[in-house]
């Protein structure tokens, strides 16, 4: 069977089980479509979130990232797994003793107010759309790549499950469509890597062959030859990547912070039983990401090792045939500059001028042909790509449908609605928000990864201090918090728009505040959130004691129920 | 629920635990693999610079490792002070 035959059968296998896995966990009430009725099991919580954690983004994207920033590409691998640190010992345990549907409920409850609600709802909304129209844009390249199919139809068919399963399961059907995914992206991504790195170092762990040494008779480091590469063709070495110190330490920081208050995941820990459960949770979550995450830094480094050694110089007319197929889809452009046949791939430092464009995204894609691997391995990373996809994508349409039927009608506009009514309300909602992000992913806005910044941004300068000072402070009153997020925000959101969208072409070290990008801006605007909460809420009353009572109550785990309805 | 004693010294426990464990998050991500990456990279594992390995592996393996201490001790910590979830009956 050829590369074609065997992606089709993958992903409509994968496909069947998702539909079927949907049948069979059908949401009865809202609390199994908000949070699966509480009751799964921690292990198969933690291979949910890390499912609907890792979106096209990590399993596509992340390994590409690296392998063209070498050291700096440390910023994803430390920024989205550290944040599970701060997850498990700072919010998972205390939300999950609180016991309620979503983020803007606990920032609703805890600060006795509506306005606080309100803004909690818009920024989930915001965040989560965000993210949607990515994951969308990766169904998309999958499709028309490696089925040949339009790309809009490829996401028409992405949506139909989705929309299948989110719908009808709700969280429930989500949570055991994401085992199933995770189970195979983790799969679709090891495989090739596993074979990869017995190829370059002989090593059947890519983690240790990635410190290993190449086997061709050179007996030089795997990463030694990296640097040297890199370094001759006028990039910065591997190693050592050119972004500033400060600049790093930001960017870490507000990927941490952001991924602590990303509300996709922190609904999560709502749906295990017990507090204890939600600890242990994030403990398994982040053991089955760093599956991967451990592993993508191998990867990338072994495709920058065979990509250059494809390309550099290469005359053109002997291409290999990947190269062909991933320019016919644009994502590799080659222009013969000094027309003598040959590619010159070069970095900034380099006096010849480069002639080849490779869109960061296809790596992991093409690492498979890159690498000869047979066809069903690259049927396999397909459906894995896709699985990656689907499962965040799921996941967000989800926090989407629940703001918008509980936040915002159940507990804001029609507070009176039964039980049965808003379980139809928030499968339109689900509904209706599968086709905008269908519609994202049809017409991609050329914004979607500049918003992603964006995104993880706002999570780090709202959601996160709020969430923090309603656990860890008990004089916290709504005066400070809600001053705090519009100050996080603002300032978080004037500077991105600033850098990103009014003045481009100032985007630069230079004129950056103390050398910090627009992407690690959410640091400093969770700093200045912290401080305005701070010195607001010393010069305003304090909140009322049955805020008091609530906080102290959710500091004990005992006690802690299934995730409900306060009567009051 | 009364804010007792006990439960203060509960919280103070907590809170120790945290600083403990967050202070070691923050030196093998923030320390050892960006403010002192360049330092430790003289010291080499394997094809690895140290400082480098802490970036792009060894943090991660602490990341895991604390949570797991985390639970263990905070389970630990809630059963001394008698506050941890009894088995719940089936509602």
């Amino acid at each position: 069977m050829n590369v074609q035959a065997w992606t089709f059968v993958m992903v409509a296998a994968s496909f069947a089980v998702y539909i079927g896995i949907a049948l069979w966990t059908r949401a009865r009430n809202t609390s199994d479509f908000y949070v699966a009725g509480s009751s799964v099991h921690p292990v198969v919580n933690g291979m949910a979130t890390a499912a609907d954690w890792m979106s096209a983004a990590s399993f596509i994207s992340m390994a590409g990232l690296i392998s063209f920033m070498g050291y700096d590409g440390s910023v994803y691998l430390m920024g989205w797994t550290g944040g599970y640190v701060l997850l498990a010992l700072l919010l998972a345990p205390y939300l999950r003793k609180f016991g309620k549907y979503t983020v803007p409920d606990f920032v609703g409850d805890r600060y006795y107010s509506q306005t606080a609600r309100l803004v909690a709802v818009v920024c989930a909304i915001f965040v989560s759309f965000t993210y949607v129209a990515g994951q969308m844009r990766g169904v998309g390249i999958v499709f028309s790549r490696f089925l040949d199919v339009d790309i809009n139809i490829g996401v028409l068919i992405g949506m139909g499950i989705v929309f299948f399963y989110s719908v009808l399961g709700g969280m429930k059907g989500i949570t055991y469509t994401q085992v199933a995914q995770y189970c195979l992206l983790i799969f679709a991504y090891l495989v090739p890597a596993i074979f990869i790195s017995m190829a370059i170092t002989d090593h059947i762990v890519p983690q240790i062959g990635f410190g290993s040494k190449v086997v061709d008779g050179s007996g030089k480091y795997l990463l030694e030859r990296l640097d040297g590469l890199n370094q001759a063709l006028g990039f910065s070495a591997y190693t050592s990547g050119a972004k500033g110190t400060l600049d790093v330490f930001f960017i870490t920081a507000a990927l941490m912070v952001g991924t602590a208050g990303l509300p996709h995941v922190i609904v999560r820990f709502y749906t295990v039983p017990k507090v204890a459960a939600a600890r242990i949770s994030a403990g398994w979550a982040l053991v089955f990401i760093a599956l991967l995450y451990t592993t993508a830094p191998s990867v990338a480094a072994f495709a920058r090792t065979n990509l250059l050694d494809t390309v550099t110089d290469a005359p053109y007319s002997e291409v290999p045939k990947w190269f062909k197929n991933w320019e016919s889809t644009g994502l590799i452009k080659f222009e013969d500059k000094n027309g003598d046949g040959r590619i010159q791939y070069t970095g900034p430092a380099s006096e010849i001028d480069n002639e080849l464009f490779i869109d960061r995204d296809i790596m992991v894609l093409a690492n498979p042909e890159i690498a000869n691997l047979p066809a069903w391995v690259i049927g396999l990373v397909a459906a894995g790509g896709l699985a990656a996809a689907l499962s965040t994508a799921a996941g967000l349409l989800l926090v989407i449908s629940s703001a918008i039927a509980h936040d915002l009608v159940k507990r804001g506009l029609n507070r009176n609605i039964s039980e049965r009514k808003e379980l139809i309300t928030a499968r339109i909602a689900a509904g209706v928000s599968v086709c905008i992000a269908g519609y994202f992913g049809i017409n991609p806005p050329g914004f979607v990864a500049q918003v992603v910044a964006f995104a993880f941004g706002l999570a780090a300068a709202s959601f996160f201090p709020a969430i923090i000072l309603g656990i860890f402070s008990r004089r916290m009153n709504k005066e400070g918090a809600i001053s705090g997020m519009i100050v996080g925000i603002t300032f978080t959101a004037a500077y991105i728009i600033y850098f990103k969208f009014m003045r481009p072409e100032l985007n630069n070290a230079d004129h950056w505040w103390w050398g910090i990008s627009p992407e690690g801006i959410g640091t400093l605007g969770m700093l200045l959130n912290f401080v305005t909460a701070w010195f607001v809420s010393a010069f305003t009353p304090a909140p009322p004691s049955r805020i008091v009572e609530m906080v102290d109550s959710i500091r004990i785990p005992r006690g802690a129920g299934k995730a409900h309805e306060l009567s009051a | 629920m009364p804010h007792n004693q006990k439960h203060k010294d509960y919280w103070r426990k907590n809170l120790q635990y945290l600083a403990i464990l967050l202070s070691i998050w923050f030196l093998v991500s923030f320390g050892f693999g960006i403010l002192f990456v360049d330092e430790l990279n003289k010291i080499r594992i394997g094809g690895f610079g140290f400082g480098f390995w802490f970036a792009q592996q060894g943090s991660i393996y602490v990341f895991v490792a604390l949570i797991f201490i985390y639970v263990w001790l905070m389970n630990r910590l809630d059963r001394t002070f008698d506050v941890h979830e009894k088995e719940e009956k089936q509602k």
